[in-house]
């Protein structure tokens, strides 16, 4: 799929969203006609400072104007793996992009990420995981580490890992995994008009509340997550 | 080292021990006033990783990170302490989930800061979905927390650095220290040569791995607002400076953030090596900056006087 | 990995009241040993778990000496071992029951 052939057929009343050198920034008409802000990655490019710094100025700048909900959509590569980028600060870039994105949703821009095709590692931190509700669409192929690195690191063939990741989503590549361990919220599919599913979606947004790590115990992929984090929690509260 | 241990002051032993050098656990009892520490959920609860054993790896009681309450000049902190030896210090599922259950606790009472000490080459591969996961959780907690008025302090000085997810998280905390051992970056120099080439970066030139991720670089940048020489005592003194220095979190920081990160790219964008920036920003003799002494490079960096300072 | 285990009649209680220490950390040569106050005076008891397989005689020849020079009556000691040499492991076993004796909590 297409950055455009997606744009029209969530927007099939219009938008105004341009693909500069893989990065997307612009607005689109909503069913209803009104606006919504419209930023992301295509092409399979990797987000680098110069990336970055666009996309967070393109929701900072719609703050203070505009109202209404903010959609990401993102197939991308990783961060750019370069001296450049580090040298100035990458992580400094994506971060910002993320809490842009998260301040964003917390003040009334609800944030919808779509994943139609790959990303990885601080990329999809910055961008897809960055957002309330993170979709899949049916292809997205999200890796946060592919396994021919892992066979290197862990020294494992790539026939004993396949064989591992079919026992557990926590380490191997792919949406459905991602599904499992609550970080895709959602997988759309292409048999019902996308833009009624956007719709759908926004009439029946889930509260601000991070609840991944539940909706990970729930569709048992993280089990460990909620129950640890809610014991330390409350240990804390009771602690001060 | 000539006096026995037991002889020397809480203060004295914090000013001579390592922060590179020491365990997250040491760290933690030295930075902390004494005995002052509860830890959450500590080893003798057993709560490991459920993954490690699907690679046959060993596992560590804690996860490798110790998360609790402490004391710091009287005052209440909430701590969380990353081992770096262990698995490179990084993020799995249990290790992640009790930093994240401690930034909620945390926003929820929203007076009490968070003191996180990084020592992190990033997510645990092992259970690589999981890790970024807890991550992303992770950011979104400090910056809720941080919307409820509490303070985040991020300390680099760790013997693994502070990379991948962990400089994003970094990142996110409302001001950073770090001592020259400190690196921060999102990929480590091995990951980008693996990837882009030796021409690209080479991961065995030790002295432009300092220099282009080292903590004095990130204190010259402004990304990190106070440099602190290796020992847990100055790290605990610039906790305290950051607490009292940190404001309010609002949508004019991340404003001057944007403007701040967008001056960086206008100003060293072409730039190709650390000594160039430092020569723009009006350092003379940049290429001696490695060597300098702490003193003398804190005072310069003070000169330059480029921060982050409610611009993150 | 390996499982292993090992109990000890000792002849006398260790020292000290806290009820719990950890010492160490796992990582490659390294080891944790996390150690309680949980058992009757007269007896010890190590639970090992290592990386390195098939050293089953060289731990029980470093635990005999330990036991027989600690008498760390009482306690039990859980192990996580990166693949550390004996000296090391001795080394641990040593600090873990010096910081249990210690005062506090």
């Amino acid at each position: 799929m297409t950055p455009d052939n997606i744009l029209t057929a969530l927007f099939p009343d219009g938008h105004q969203v341009r693909n500069d050198k893989g990065v997307l920034l612009g607005s689109a008409t909503r069913r209803s006609g009104t606006c919504m802000l419209v930023l992301g990655v295509a092409d399979r490019t990797a987000v680098g400072v110069d990336e970055a710094i666009r996309l967070s100025g393109h929701v900072l700048g719609s703050i203070d104007r505009d109202d209404g909900p903010i959609l990401v959509l993102v197939d991308s590569d990783s961060q750019r793996m370069s001296k450049r980028d580090e040298l100035l600060g990458l992580n400094e870039f994506l971060a910002h992009l993320a809490k842009v994105l998260i301040y964003a949703d917390m003040n009334g821009r609800p944030t919808i990420g779509l994943i139609y095709g790959h990303s990885a590692a601080g990329a999809l931190l910055a961008t897809g995981l960055a957002t309330r509700v993170l979709v899949g669409l049916p292809g997205a192929d999200p890796a946060v580490m592919d396994l021919p690195s892992m066979a290197k690191v862990t020294k494992l063939s790539m026939e004993a890992l396949e064989q591992k990741a079919n026992s557990t989503p926590v380490f191997a590549p792919g949406l459905s995994n991602l599904a499992q361990m609550g970080a895709v919220q959602m997988t759309w599919n292409y048999a019902a008009p996308l833009a009624d599913q956007l719709e759908a979606l926004l009439a029946d947004m889930p509260a601000v509340q991070d609840l991944r790590d539940m909706l990970g115990k729930e569709r048992g992929g993280r089990l460990k997550a909620a129950e640890i984090g809610e014991r330390v929690r409350d240990l804390a509260l009771q602690a001060r | 080292m000539t006096a026995p241990l037991r002889d020397m002051t809480p203060a004295e032993r914090a000013r001579s021990t390592s922060f590179y050098e020491a365990s997250a656990r040491t760290r933690l009892e030295l930075l902390l006033d004494a005995g002052s520490l509860i830890e959450f959920i500590g080893p003798e609860q057993r709560e490991v990783s459920p993954h490690l054993r699907i690679f046959d790896l060993p596992e560590q009681f804690d996860d490798g990170i110790i998360v609790g309450h402490g004391r710091l000049d009287g005052s209440p902190a909430f701590v969380a302490a990353q081992e770096g030896r262990f698995m490179g210090g990084a993020f799995g599922e249990v290790h992640g989930a009790k930093l994240t259950g401690l930034l909620r606790a945390a926003r929820e009472i929203g007076t009490i800061p968070v003191l996180i000490l990084f020592d992190t080459g990033g997510v645990r591969l092992q259970e690589a979905n999981a890790g970024e996961l807890a991550i992303a959780e992770i950011m979104r907690a400090v910056m809720e927390a941080r919307a409820a008025g509490v303070k985040v302090i991020g300390l680099v000085g760790g013997r693994s650095g502070c990379y991948g997810g962990g400089g994003l998280i970094a990142g996110c905390c409302s001001a950073l220290a770090v001592s020259e051992f400190g690196r921060i970056a999102v990929s480590g120099p091995e990951v980008i040569e693996t990837n882009r080439g030796v021409e690209e970066f080479d991961s065995r030139d030790r002295a432009l791995v300092w220099r282009t991720m080292g903590g004095k670089h990130r204190r010259l940048l402004g990304a990190a607002d106070l440099f602190a020489d290796d020992s847990v005592q100055d790290f605990r003194e610039a906790a305290l400076e950051l607490i009292g220095l940190v404001g309010p979190f609002g949508l004019d920081g991340l404003k001057a953030e944007q403007e701040r990160l967008a001056d960086r790219l206008r100003r060293f964008g072409a730039c190709l090596d650390a000594v160039e920036i430092w020569t723009i920003s009006g350092i003379a003799h940049a290429e001696t900056i490695p060597e300098l002494p702490t003193d003398q490079f804190i005072a310069l960096a003070d000169r330059i006087g480029r921060t982050s300072r409610d611009a993150r | 990995m390996e499982d292993l285990s090992f109990r000890h009649h000792v002849r006398a209680p260790a020292g000290g009241a806290r009820k719990s220490a950890i010492v160490g950390v796992v990582a490659s040569g390294n080891l944790e040993v996390l150690v309680e106050r949980v058992l009757p005076d007269a007896e010890c008891a190590l639970e090992i778990k290592t990386a390195a397989v098939g050293f089953g005689d060289v731990w029980r020849a470093v635990i005999g000496d330990f036991v027989e020079r600690y008498s760390p009556g009482g306690l039990r000691f859980s192990i996580n071992d990166g693949g550390a040499r004996p000296d090391t492991v001795s080394l641990r076993l040593a600090q873990a029951v010096r910081l249990i004796a210690e005062h506090g909590q």
